[in-house]
């Protein structure tokens, strides 16, 4: 394995609350020093001046869609989009085909990962047997097999008696419960935000009270029952202001909020571009500022993207149609580089709630550049100016709102346990050999 | 189609002339030259009721007012008069990109077995008198047609003649040539006037 | 318009309605000939591309485009893209490759007429998608007031019913704000659209504020499937206080004109004896609904010759 010393970056490390600018020294895959000029003879030199230097980003919620549907993404294609993107561990949710919900499937997720991924793969288990929100899985044993949280993400479990049980029994295995918050009737087969835009689309709408009534629920159980929640892709008004009331009472809650609601209100679908559906559905003004305030104020702790890769042909059918979802790994950081611009987050802030805390939140490690870490590390240029193309993307889908826009903030390089396995210039190096 | 401002392309410096027109016939010119066509008409129609002016609008309209009140005053008719706009059945529109504004048609009389007079201001190619005709068969089968232009500008590529000629105008063929009132559109005192199209620096 | 797409009415100019009311007052005369026919679009190509099944707008259509002397071609693929093999826009573009001149569109879905103009080289006009629009339904309502009185400015028109599902209840609100009406709109509760004073309408509840004084009703169809319980009770409850008849109508001014894009469920939004006649217009909406349909078709059209580019 090789040395690697990174040189004269602004090191932002939120485990520590540096930043300054400083050098990286990396051996054996792990942190072994960072200060300013290191001594480092015999290390291989990668020049980081005028960049930043941050632990690489946890994602907590991704779509990897192995094993069934690899013809949209797989945990190799899905793990190299990520570390272009700069994420070193990805979280993926379990509504695959067949659904991971079986101790037998997340180890097969944890194979394929080793095999194929450059970048880390943490299963998130299914919540309730094949997702259908009636009986909870055997979480002891999925946990023992890898899984690093429980959650029916792409469905809502309605029952909140079964919810109720899901969380009780997860405090046995102390993992978090990551809840998909909508009620699902409310939602009806609404596929935008309801307001003046589902009006003038003449689409069927869904409110965000779909949104807020869910959260509400699941945030008063975990109360009463002293769970761990975590709830996905935060987007409304009141969402935020709920869970800013609940943390308040001290109820043990994280949230998330994905780069796309931070930053595209519904009138996007106003062409009706299908790479602008999305569940839950783009909001209005109102709402983004609510979660931009909310991931600012630390009400919400991370940000995830919700990576969903559809193939073309399913995203090419009418709105209510196509499957909602959208590319995030290589997009996300030029597109929440803009909390940064408007100075609603400080540049270590931003890199807290893109490493540090997801980590966190599943309990692993990451986030960090501290002496001893796994030396997984991102190289970034906030100022840099490029044109998203998802074709040359590394995902085999090129589902994205951003196609063809000019974006600001590039992934130069990604260590993966000291390891370069992305780099701007050369692409993605490693199929993904994590040793 | 006001005439505007425009600067010579040719001498280079003249600030803001106005293009260079000519009237060509006044309202007296034109009243007399219908009040000779009308005698005319009168000569070669022998059975007075089967007579059906057809104007072709814009400019054709005033001319057939006018040409209907003199054979009503000369032989004591009344003269059916129809308006039939020929702009569906241009033979441009299938190359061209424009769509003009229609005008309006209305055909108070069949045509079957009518001595049919179509009136029209200025002929220049005779395509507009060729659509009137298609446009004229769609109607009916008349018995007779024959056609009255005010101005002949020639410039024919089709084989139409007039009947009735009011006067002969001969022009360049990136003239324009237009019937006007001086009230504004078709109202009041009527004229027909030749403005020169290179001043103007468009094609007619 | 020339050229390009009729979506629908928001995306209108004033100025562009006038030119095709205009336009159809003067179609309206070929319709009176014996010779019902014009060589206007003599070997041009006209499309229906109907994804939703429907007798009366493609009728319509193809009539205008006949009396036009297009060659009108009808195509129904079917509803739904998950039933067929081939995708709703795959099936433009192998359209697109036979070089229609104009392309109209039908489907349940809103937008995708404009999914399909963007694929599409030829024109496309909009003949209802979705709740979105339904553009030529609109403009022969307008037509139809400004026949029966004289003008649009200054009237007020209520347009009463589903409201949130209708494609028809939005074009007449773009269209006939454009024009300078006051539209109000009354429905159940349920049916209102989500901020709809942001169109520029003032909504109602009540049957009777609504029809105040107004110029012009307009009712609209309560679809079947809204009667499953979820948006309405039951029919007898909309009839009974939404229903327009002799009675309710009296709220509206004496000489108020009664319309229905149609087909009517007679007895249910609109009351037998108003549907056949005087002060109900619906004939007269159909045969306006072709002159229209002949104004689009010819200004829609206006594009060079293929074989010049």
């Amino acid at each position: 394995m090789t040395k690697i010393v990174i040189r004269g970056g602004r090191v932002l490390d939120p485990a520590c609350d540096r930043d300054e600018t400083a050098d990286v020294l990396i051996e054996a895959g792990r942190i072994t020093a960072v200060g300013p000029s290191l001594d480092a003879a015999d290390a291989e030199v990668v020049d980081a001046t005028g960049c930043w230097v941050a632990p690489g980003f946890v994602d907590l919620h991704t779509h990897l869609r192995e094993p069934g549907q690899e013809y949209k993404e797989d945990i190799g294609s899905g793990g190299r989009s990520a570390v272009a993107g700069g994420f070193t561990s990805i979280a993926c949710m379990a509504n695959t085909d067949p659904v991971n919900d079986d101790p037998a499937m997340t180890d097969f997720i944890i194979d394929r990962a080793e095999q194929s991924s450059p970048a880390r793969v943490y299963p998130i288990a299914a919540a309730t047997k094949g997702l259908k929100g009636e009986v909870m899985t055997e979480m002891s044993a999925l946990k023992e097999a890898g899984a690093v949280a429980f959650s029916d993400d792409g469905k809502t479990i309605m029952d909140a008696a079964v919810m109720r049980h899901v969380l009780e029994y997860s405090k046995l295995v102390e993992c978090p419960v990551i809840t998909h918050a909508e009620d699902r009737r409310l939602v009806a087969n609404g596929v935008v935000n309801e307001g003046p835009v589902s009006t003038r689309l003449g689409l069927p709408a869904n409110p965000s009270l779909a949104e807020d009534v869910m959260v509400v629920r699941d945030l008063m159980l975990a109360e009463m029952v002293g769970a761990r929640l975590h709830i996905a892709h935060v987007s409304s008004k009141g969402a935020v202001a709920a869970i800013r009331e609940a943390r308040e009472r001290g109820v043990c809650v994280t949230a998330e909020v994905t780069p796309h609601h931070l930053s595209l209100t519904d009138e996007a679908a106003l062409g009706y571009d299908t790479n602008t559906k999305v569940a839950p559905p783009l909001r209005s003004a109102a709402d983004v500022l609510a979660c931009r305030e909310g991931l600012a104020d630390g009400t919400i702790d991370a940000i995830a993207t919700d990576h969903a890769p559809h193939a073309m042909h399913e995203k090419d059918l009418e709105f209510t149609v196509a499957p909602p979802g959208l590319l995030g790994f290589e997009t996300a950081f030029a597109v929440v580089m803009d909390l940064v611009r408007r100075s609603e987050l400080s540049p270590l802030e931003l890199m807290r709630r893109m490493s540090t805390n997801p980590a966190r939140i599943i309990d692993r490690p990451g986030g960090s550049l501290a002496v001893g870490e796994p030396a997984d590390v991102v190289i970034l240029d906030p100022e840099q100016r490029w044109v998203y193309d998802p074709v040359k993307g590394y995902s085999k889908s090129q589902n994205s709102p951003w196609a063809g826009q000019e974006m600001q903030g590039r992934v130069l390089a990604t260590f993966v346990a000291g390891e370069p396995v992305y780099n701007v210039e050369t692409g993605v190096l490693t199929g993904g050999v994590l040793s | 189609m006001t005439p505007s401002k425009t600067q010579s392309s040719k001498t280079g410096s003249r600030a803001q002339s106005a293009p260079i027109q000519k009237t060509v016939l006044d309202d007296v010119g034109i009243r007399r030259a219908l009040m000779r066509i009308a005698h005319e008409i009168l000569e070669r129609c022998e059975d007075l009721d089967r007579l059906y002016l057809v104007a072709i609008p814009n400019g054709g309209v005033p001319l057939a007012r006018i040409l209907g009140a003199n054979l009503k005053q000369i032989a004591g008719v009344d003269v059916v008069i129809g308006v039939l706009d020929t702009t569906l059945y241009r033979d441009d529109l299938k190359t061209s990109q424009e769509r003009p504004l229609l005008r309006d048609t209305e055909m108070p009389s069949a045509v079957d077995d009518r001595f049919v007079v179509l009136v029209d201001d200025v002929v220049k190619t005779g395509r507009t008198i060729r659509a009137a005709m298609d446009a004229l068969m769609d109607f009916g089968r008349p018995r007779i047609v024959q056609v009255v232009g005010l101005v002949d500008r020639g410039h024919r590529e089709l084989p139409i003649k007039l009947d009735y000629v009011g006067k002969n105008v001969p022009t360049e063929p990136n003239e324009l040539v237009r019937l006007r009132g001086d009230r504004g559109g078709l109202e009041g005192a009527l004229e027909v006037v030749v403005t020169d199209a290179t001043e103007q620096g468009v094609a007619p | 318009m020339i050229g390009t797409d009729l979506l629908g009415i928001e995306d209108l100019e004033r100025d562009s309605i006038e030119r095709i009311l205009h336009t159809a007052e003067r179609m309206q005369e070929v319709g009176t000939r014996v010779v019902k026919k014009v060589p206007t679009l003599r070997g041009r190509t006209v499309v229906n591309l109907f994804f939703e099944p429907s007798t009366r707008t493609r009728a319509s259509f193809e009539i205008a485009g006949k009396r036009l002397s297009a060659d009108v071609v009808n195509f129904s693929p079917g509803s739904s893209s998950i039933k067929k093999a081939e995708s709703i826009l795959d099936t433009a573009r192998t359209l697109d490759a036979m070089d229609p001149d104009v392309v109209v569109v039908r489907h349940g879905v809103a937008g995708v007429p404009k999914r399909i103009a963007d694929v599409l080289a030829a024109p496309v006009i909009n003949a209802g998608d979705g709740a979105h629009e339904h553009p030529t339904q609109a403009l022969l309502d307008m037509f139809t007031v400004k026949q029966k009185k004289g003008r649009i400015d200054g009237l007020t028109i209520a347009i009463v019913g589903d409201i949130l599902h209708s494609r028809v209840a939005r074009s007449n609100i773009y269209g006939f704000t454009k024009m300078g009406a006051e539209v109000r709109i009354a429905a159940p509760p349920p049916m209102i659209p989500a901020a709809v004073e942001t169109l520029g309408v003032k909504a109602f509840t009540s049957l009777r504020e609504a029809l105040d004084g107004a110029d012009v009703v307009m009712a609209l169809r309560i679809q079947n499937e809204r009667l499953s319980g979820t948006y309405l009770p039951s029919v007898r409850e909309y009839s009974a206080t939404f229903g327009i008849d002799r009675k309710t109508l009296r709220y509206a001014k004496d000489d108020a004109i009664v319309m229905h894009p149609g087909p009517v469920n007679r007895g249910v939004e609109l009351a037998h004896d108003l549907t056949d006649h005087r002060p109900g217009v619906i004939l007269d909406q159909v045969r306006n609904g072709v002159a229209i349909r002949m104004a689009v078709l010819y200004l829609i059209s206006g594009r060079p010759d293929r074989s010049a580019e």
